[in-house]
């Protein structure tokens, strides 16, 4: 059996995604479209909350992957920091955009549905809090990548910085577990049936999930390919300059 | 189209703010993808040629 570390040769890498990026790309947009379309068309309003109970199935989705986000980031972090896999150190790179769109659209659409719900746009409650930290982490992570010229050192200086960020990613995530208090509900999905949502919501729920965790997969893929291809580009073009 | 009521606006923003953002990353990557991959070969033809 291959050893997983095959994956992080770049040569290895670019063969397999390459040949797994239609697949994911597809599943994505079928899960994506699936889930949006049945939550927003085929599922009744809740008694209490109205029509914005279908704002579920862009929050809760985007508010879970913008959170995997950075713990997939803290991973490849870490395998760039304990392994030098230069592709880790990339695929941390390209995830960075992705999860911050994620994190917006968590605040984005919480701030919307917020507003007729709670009579606020915004308040600063622990969850929404420490997700507009976790929101400017991402933020300062990818300026850092921006900011160091030598690739190897921007690699080192932002997994450091992940690994400060994960303090944030833990608290967004387990803010009401921690403080047990704001005006956010509690965790939406739990693998505790009996705690969860109908299954009318929850069918849509998580298919809609399932379509931002393999988009996330994709775009994380694709971006990967082009921070290769960008490294290969720059040691090309300083051979030329060398030479 | 569903009756959304009296929150429609509120339901049909949050829905048009994600959709026009997830957009926006996935058109940002392809283009991004495309520009590098273009330079690359570039590079790559050019020194292709270097005897």
């Amino acid at each position: 059996m291959a050893s997983l570390w095959e994956y992080a040769n770049p040569r290895k890498f670019m063969t397999v995604s390459g040949a797994l990026l239609p697949w994911v790309w597809g599943i994505a947009a079928v899960c994506l479209v699936g889930g949006l379309v049945w939550g927003f068309f085929f599922t009744p309003n809740d008694f209490r909350q109205g029509s914005t109970v279908k704002i579920i199935y862009v929050h809760v989705p985007s508010a879970i992957m913008a959170v995997n986000a950075w713990f997939m980031m803290l991973i490849t972090s870490l395998i760039w920091l304990i392994r030098r896999h230069h592709v880790s150190a990339l695929a941390a790179k390209a995830a960075a955009p992705v999860g911050m769109v994620f994190t917006l659209i968590a605040l984005l659409t919480g701030a919307i549905w917020g507003q007729p719900m709670w009579g606020t746009w915004w308040e600063w409650d622990p969850r929404l809090t420490s997700f507009l930290i976790l929101f400017l982490f991402y933020l300062g992570y990818m300026a850092l990548w921006e900011a160091v010229d030598n690739p190897d050192a921007a690699a080192d200086l932002t997994a450091v910085l992940c690994l400060v960020g994960t303090v944030f990613a833990v608290i967004s995530r387990y803010a009401l577990v921690f403080w047990n208090q704001g005006l956010h509900q509690g965790a939406t999905l739990s693998l505790d049936a009996e705690q969860n949502i109908a299954d009318v919501f929850w069918y849509p729920l998580i298919t809609a999930l399932a379509g931002f965790g393999f988009l996330f997969l994709a775009l994380v893929l694709y971006r990967t390919r082009t921070e290769i291809r960008a490294r290969r580009l720059k040691a090309l073009i300083a051979q030329e300059r060398m030479a | 189209m569903p009756d959304l009521g009296q929150y429609a606006i509120e339901v049909l923003s949050a829905y048009a703010a994600s959709i026009l953002l997830l957009l926006v990353i996935v058109i940002a990557s392809v283009w991004k993808a495309r520009r590098v991959l273009r330079r690359l070969s570039d590079v790559e033809e050019r020194r292709g040629k270097t005897p």
